[in-house]
């Protein structure tokens, strides 16, 4: 068993408006087009305008997204700062890049390179917030934030008093997304129903951009959401071994799939790949309560950590938006949810959030 | 202080040398692998010094035997090698035998290959493989596939103390019984991307870098893979394996100063020194030696002395200790795990490896490094490693 680990505050920002904490879901933004940005909140309620100016979107909505969480768990400096990304700040490392390329190595300014590396939102939020501790960023595809919230645990195990920030970020850049349309990561096409995205049935999926944050800590508050019971991560399996992974797992928590109540999956609509979540669908997971949120928020490396959101919400309110539903089975209750996530077959996550 | 975390294993490619015995022999010999570029396409060939293996990708790829389509970066190939070599080391045959992690540290991951492709990639056309390889990630899954580690796989990138922290956090997964053996470390390939980010902001050196020098102009970027084979004790008994030394000590802090510049007391490298010799539960006075991260930037050399004095006092007080980067070059990612095999050969030989090209002392302290390679008796070594974003690790190794 895992050390206690609960969330005492969430906060996303998505191709969708998920950032009132009062709403869930409510009101949905369709979109036709493969690669679609965030929903920006109002930066500048978080952010001065003078620092905003030089800030990229990925630093904009983790810094944001960051007090949001911070905000909501009622801390004002963490004890760690633990970042996940699978492609980092992609909007200055293109810019770089390309001035390098098109410029042969001249006439170059250092402000795109100082803002490309991957810890760069965990060092801004440390350096806005003066927090001198642990900070740290994993860059591991679509496990980039599971790894964060693994280190987070492992902290809380080691040191129980701590609040630990975790979060993950990922941001649309626009050159370099393109070229994902030519490997068949993102759909070739120029219109797609991405409400339907589920049911495309085409190659590749669509992409976006957002950024998840959260507080954890070893004890419930007034403030917890949901309680994180175990985190696993398979670099590189098939769907078989995938599902006695998730059988196992379940197993090491002393429990039954029957004490699953709901499944949150990650399917984007890559007809390449889907069939690792539908091959569950129709074995282990047929009697259970099934949904899917990419059809919503699109695909991006840390877009699993919608999925922390989305339970945490289901936890709190009691409720399951229709829009999520992908069988007709409707849990009686809503104890214990499952995430299970991969993207490409590679960098599986299957994670078990409990009712708090 | 605590028994720390075995270590089983090593491997390491870099500008002194292909293998483990090849670094010991340039480190013991006292040859640098500082150079011109002569293999990457840059236009800042002669204006700049690095560390560069001088070794093609075909040839590399070879060694590994891997095929014509491989996808692997350089930055892959690198790591693979230095894996490679560690796992053997370890008498490690089957990757899945126990419950078996890779962590591998990278600043830019595949932008060697990225930047090569970058503006031809086009539909159908034949480099797409290479697409992935803007993913950090990418570049980790390359190795550990290469390696057949399927299961706990993750990548670090806190720019130059990432392999610092992949050793870290292996040591902290042993410890807490998350994994039963895990590989750690850092690969990173020289690219223009580095070599013209770290050129706009003026701290490369168009000479031999100086770490710790009253006139030192900057740092010599090098390239370079390091990993280590960390195991529990369990596995080590059972195995009666060969112990090459011990993890005790490791922490992480943060300046929190400026997003590229370390501060002027050394607050994110005072903390993490401290911190360190706290997890390892030793006083400055059971440090034999340091291995400095020492880049020979203006600013880093300046923040980690600082830091150092107010760890461990004046130059009298301080123990022995060198940057090792005048060897090597600074590897970025790398670094944090060359630098531990650095550590470890002179925990092996009790030998102390020299701060090359020094002449004068800086004016702000009276630490001087050692420059001479000097035999002397050492149980434990603390090793520094700093990155852009703040982020200061340390690590203390000891027989």
């Amino acid at each position: 068993m895992m050390d206690p680990c609960f969330i005492n505050g969430i906060a996303s920002i998505s191709a969708q408006p998920t950032t009132n904490p009062t709403s869930f879901l409510e009101e949905i933004i369709s979109y036709h087009q493969p690669i679609f940005k965030a929903k920006d909140p109002d930066y500048k309620q978080y952010i001065s305008p003078a620092t905003m100016r030089r800030m990229s979107k990925a630093v904009k909505m983790g810094v944001t997204a960051a007090t949001m969480a911070l905000e909501a768990s009622a801390t004002s400096i963490p004890d760690a700062i633990i970042t996940g990304t699978g492609m980092g700040c992609k909007q200055d490392s293109e810019r770089f890049l390309e001035n390098i390329l098109h410029n042969d190595e001249e006439f170059l300014t250092p402000t795109p390179f100082i803002q490309s590396t991957h810890n760069t939102v965990g060092g801004q939020i440390a350096l806005g917030l003066g927090c001198k501790a642990y900070n740290i960023t994993y860059v591991q595809g679509s496990v980039s934030f599971e790894l964060a919230a693994m280190d987070a645990q492992l902290i809380l195990s080691e040191e129980p008093s701590k609040h630990i920030l975790v979060g993950g970020i990922d941001e649309v850049a626009k050159n370099s997304i393109v070229l994902h349309t030519y490997d068949e990561q993102i759909k070739d096409t120029d219109a797609v129903d991405v409400m339907n995205l589920l049911n495309t049935k085409t190659i590749g999926s669509v992409s976006s951009e957002g950024a998840t944050f959260m507080v954890l800590g070893s004890k419930k508050t007034e403030k917890s959401l949901a309680k994180i019971i175990d985190i696993h991560t398979i670099s590189k399996a098939t769907p078989d071994i995938i599902q006695e992974q998730i059988e196992t797992f379940i197993i090491r928590q002393g429990m039954t799939l029957q004490d699953i109540d709901t499944v949150i999956l990650g399917n984007n609509g890559d007809i390449n790949f889907d069939h690792y979540y539908t091959s569950l669908q129709t074995s282990i997971f047929s009697d259970m309560e099934q949904l899917c949120y990419k059809h919503l928020i699109g695909e991006y490396p840390v877009a699993s950590g919608f999925g922390f959101w989305l339970a945490s919400k289901i936890f709190t309110l009691n409720k399951v938006p229709s829009v999520l539903k992908v069988n007709q089975i409707k849990a009686k209750k809503h104890i214990n949810i499952l995430l299970y996530n991969q993207y490409l077959g590679k960098d599986h996550s299957i994670v078990l959030l409990q009712k708090c | 202080m605590h028994k720390g975390i075995a270590i089983t294993g090593i491997g390491i490619i870099s500008s002194i040398g292909n293998t483990v015995d090849e670094n010991f022999d340039a480190l013991q010999s006292v040859s640098h692998g500082i150079s011109r570029v002569e293999l990457l396409e840059t236009r800042h060939k002669d204006e700049i010094m690095v560390g560069e293996i001088k070794r093609s990708n075909k040839d590399l790829a070879y060694e590994l035997g891997l095929k014509a389509t491989h996808s692997f970066s350089r930055t892959a190939l690198i790591g693979a090698i230095a894996a490679k070599e560690a796992i053997n080391n370890a008498g490690i045959t089957n990757a899945n035998t126990y419950r078996t992690g890779f962590i591998s540290g990278t600043s830019v991951g595949g932008m060697d290959t990225t930047e090569k492709y970058y503006l031809t990639y086009k539909k159908n056309g034949d480099n797409i493989r290479f697409i992935q390889a803007q993913h950090a990630g990418f570049t980790t899954q390359s190795i550990s596939d290469y390696l057949g580690c399927n299961g706990y796989v993750s990548t670090i990138s806190t720019a130059c103390s990432s392999a610092a922290n992949a050793i870290m956090l292996g040591a902290r997964m042993i410890k807490a019984g998350k994994l039963d053996r895990v590989i750690v470390g850092g690969t990173d390939a020289l690219s223009k991307f580095t070599i013209n980010g770290f050129g706009t902001l003026m701290i490369l050196s168009n000479e031999m870098c100086t770490p710790f020098d009253k006139n030192r102009k900057g740092l010599n970027l090098g390239e370079g893979g390091a990993y280590l084979v960390l195991e529990h004790d369990d596995i080590v008994a059972k195995e009666k394996k060969k112990v090459l030394g011990r993890v005790v000590g490791w922490a992480n802090a943060n300046d929190a100063f400026h997003q590229t510049a370390s501060s002027s007391d050394g607050e994110g490298a005072y903390l993490a020194m401290s911190n360190a010799l706290k997890v390892a539960n030793m006083n400055p006075t059971d440090i034999d030696y340091i291995n400095a991260h020492g880049t020979a930037t203006p600013n880093n050399d300046l923040s980690e002395g600082i830091a150092m004095t107010r760890i461990f006092g004046d130059h009298q007080q301080t123990p022995i200790f060198s940057s090792t980067k005048g060897f090597t070059g600074h590897t970025l990612a790398a670094a944090g795990a060359i630098e531990a095999i650095c550590s470890l050969l002179s925990l092996r030989e009790n030998l102390i490896f020299p701060n090359l090209n020094f002449k004068e002392p800086m004016t702000e302290f009276s630490l001087v490094p050692e420059t001479q390679l000097l035999s002397k008796k050492i149980k434990t070594v603390l090793s520094n490693s700093f990155g852009f974003g703040g982020n200061c690790s340390t690590l203390i190794f000891t027989r």
